[in-house]
Formats: structure tokens, C-alpha cells, sequence
């Protein structure tokens, strides 16, 4: 590629990069200020960080627990050891990041259903191999379903399946996935908040996802 | 896996490489063999935008909106922290 190609991509990589930086610093600041605001007192800020987080929370303790209640339980105790804790928070980490390991680590001792889990190691297809010829090519391949799943999802017919094929994804498949793909955390994050390596986050991932897809196939009519 | 490594991909190996494609956690080598077999192969094509759509669908799922009564339940935890020696 010659210089005068590659120059402008160099330039559009720089801004990218301090455009990012700026985003994550003004994040931080509000974020300080409200962690400020809630050592000191200030009820409205604690009411504010429940409403940015608690969905989230409740959704990483429900994978983790056995009933709803329960969930509600461990989201309760984390509030409160963020609250006992606050002091101490030196924002080495985000809060989000640091509120939903504590969440973990209380879920985890609140009684676990993660042993149902599927082990990384063991071989789990994208698509069942039925699909391919001997040569790895299609013989079923995909019908195409992604117009149709726009249209039904702003139907709403389409939540309901897909938020039960989540829930049957096995326990750390659907904490990668749910972290990622409906919370927004981004892979570092959610490296940190389950304590897992980056390998093994995008395995899960991966698996998590490559499952999802096939639910939404067969939701839509297509082949197995 | 070593016939990966300079032979053109099958379909049953892009399918497993997708993530990698998506998460840009790839060896520029690699992703362009991925690229040139997903541009003359329309179903690879295909499922690399169903993963795209699943992706998106996950992303709009409606949060559980917070119960009045969790609600309620910590404002007062928070009001019995405060309250703590």
C-alpha cells in the first residue's frame, strides 16, 4: 500500500483513539463525582447508581442462583458491600466492573449453579457436523432469517424466544454473553468481573452466541 | 490446527472462526483467507450476518425494569448504612 493509502487511515486511527480516551475520562469524572456524592451522603446518587446497574446485577445473580429471590438477596448484600466499601474503592477498576465482582464473588458463595456448566475444553460444534459434507462444505446450510427478525423483533414476538434460548445457554456461556452482547461490557470487563482469561472468555463467548444463532434459526422455521 | 495453516478454509472451519472474525482477535493472515472464502461463498456469507443479527438482537432485549418494592427495599438499605456507627 503506498504512503498516501495508509496516511489517512494513521490519521483516522489517532483521532479514534483520543475521541475514545475522552469518552472513558468523561465517564470516569461523572462517575466520580457521583461516588463523591454518595460518601457523602447523597441518596439521590445511590438512587441513580441502583438505576444504571441493577439490571445488570440482577440479571448476573439470576445465572448464578436458583430463584428470583435469591438473586434479589445477593443484589441486596453487593449494594450493601458496595456501600461498606466505598471508602476503600481507589477507582483502579470502573465501578461497574468492580460492583459486579463483588456480585460474583457473593453469588458464588450464595449456592451455585454453575456446575451444570459445560467444561471449556470439551468439543461443542458451532453447527452439528450433519450439516457439512465430508469436505466441510454446506449441505443444510443457513436459511437466510435476518430480515424476518428485524421485522418480528418490532413486533415483540421475537423477545420472549430469544430471552429463553439465553436462559437454556449452560451457566458461563450465558454470563459471557449476557455481559457482552445484552449489557454492553466490553471484553476486558467482563475478563475481570468473572476472572476469566481472554481465551477463554471468547470460547464461551463464542459457544454462547453460535448456540443463540441456531435457536433463532429453528425459532424462525429454518433447518436444524 | 495445522491444516489451517496455508490451505484454503472450509465452510465447517470458517463457522467455528467467526468469533475470532468478530472479536478482530485474528492474525491478519488468517482473517484474509477468512475474507476471501467468505466473499465467494454465499452461505458463510450468510450465517457471518445471522451472528451479526444475533449479536444485535441480544443487544435490544428490554432491561427488567426495577420493582417498586426492590425499590424501595434499598433506599432502605441504603438509609440503614447511613444510619451504621
Amino acid at each position: 500500500m503506498s504512503l498516501s493509502l495508509q496516511l489517512p487511515n494513521l490519521l483516522l486511527a489517532a483521532a479514534a483513539a483520543v475521541v475514545g480516551r475522552r469518552r472513558q475520562h468523561g465517564a470516569g469524572e461523572e462517575e466520580a463525582q457521583l461516588l463523591d456524592a454518595l460518601r457523602a451522603g447523597d441518596e439521590e446518587a445511590f438512587v441513580k447508581l441502583v438505576d444504571r446497574h441493577q439490571a445488570t446485577m440482577m440479571r448476573l445473580a439470576r445465572s448464578f442462583v436458583r430463584s428470583q429471590e435469591v438473586a434479589e438477596e445477593v443484589v441486596q448484600d453487593t449494594w450493601l458491600g458496595v456501600l461498606r466499601g466505598v471508602e476503600r474503592f481507589a477507582g483502579r477498576s470502573s465501578l461497574r466492573t468492580w460492583l459486579l465482582r463483588i456480585l460474583v464473588n457473593r453469588a458464588r458463595s450464595a449456592g451455585v449453579l454453575e456446575s451444570r456448566s459445560v467444561a471449556i475444553g470439551d468439543v461443542e460444534p458451532a453447527v452439528g457436523s450433519a450439516r457439512f459434507d465430508a469436505g466441510g462444505g454446506w449441505i443444510a446450510p443457513p436459511r437466510p432469517w435476518v430480515e424476518e427478525s428485524d421485522e418480528r423483533l418490532l413486533a415483540e414476538s421475537l423477545a420472549g424466544p430469544i430471552w429463553e434460548a439465553v436462559e437454556e445457554l449452560p451457566a458461563r456461556q450465558r454470563e459471557v454473553l449476557m455481559l457482552r452482547d445484552v449489557d454492553g461490557l466490553t471484553s476486558e470487563e467482563v475478563c475481570a468481573v468473572l476472572d476469566i482469561s481472554e481465551g477463554n472468555q471468547r470460547v464461551l463467548l463464542h459457544r454462547g452466541r453460535s448456540r443463540l444463532r441456531q435457536a433463532l434459526e429453528t425459532e424462525m422455521g429454518g433447518a436444524r | 490446527m495445522m491444516f489451517w495453516d496455508r490451505s484454503e478454509l472450509v465452510c465447517q472451519q470458517v463457522v467455528e472462526l467467526i468469533t475470532d472474525y468478530l472479536e478482530g482477535a485474528m492474525p491478519r493472515a488468517q482473517r484474509r483467507r477468512l475474507e476471501t472464502h467468505l466473499a465467494g461463498c454465499e452461505h458463510c456469507g450468510e450465517y457471518l450476518e445471522q451472528m451479526r443479527a444475533t449479536i444485535r438482537l441480544s443487544g435490544r432485549l428490554g432491561t427488567h425494569d426495577l420493582s417498586p418494592q426492590m425499590r424501595e427495599d434499598l433506599v432502605e438499605l441504603y438509609r440503614r448504612w447511613r444510619a451504621e456507627p
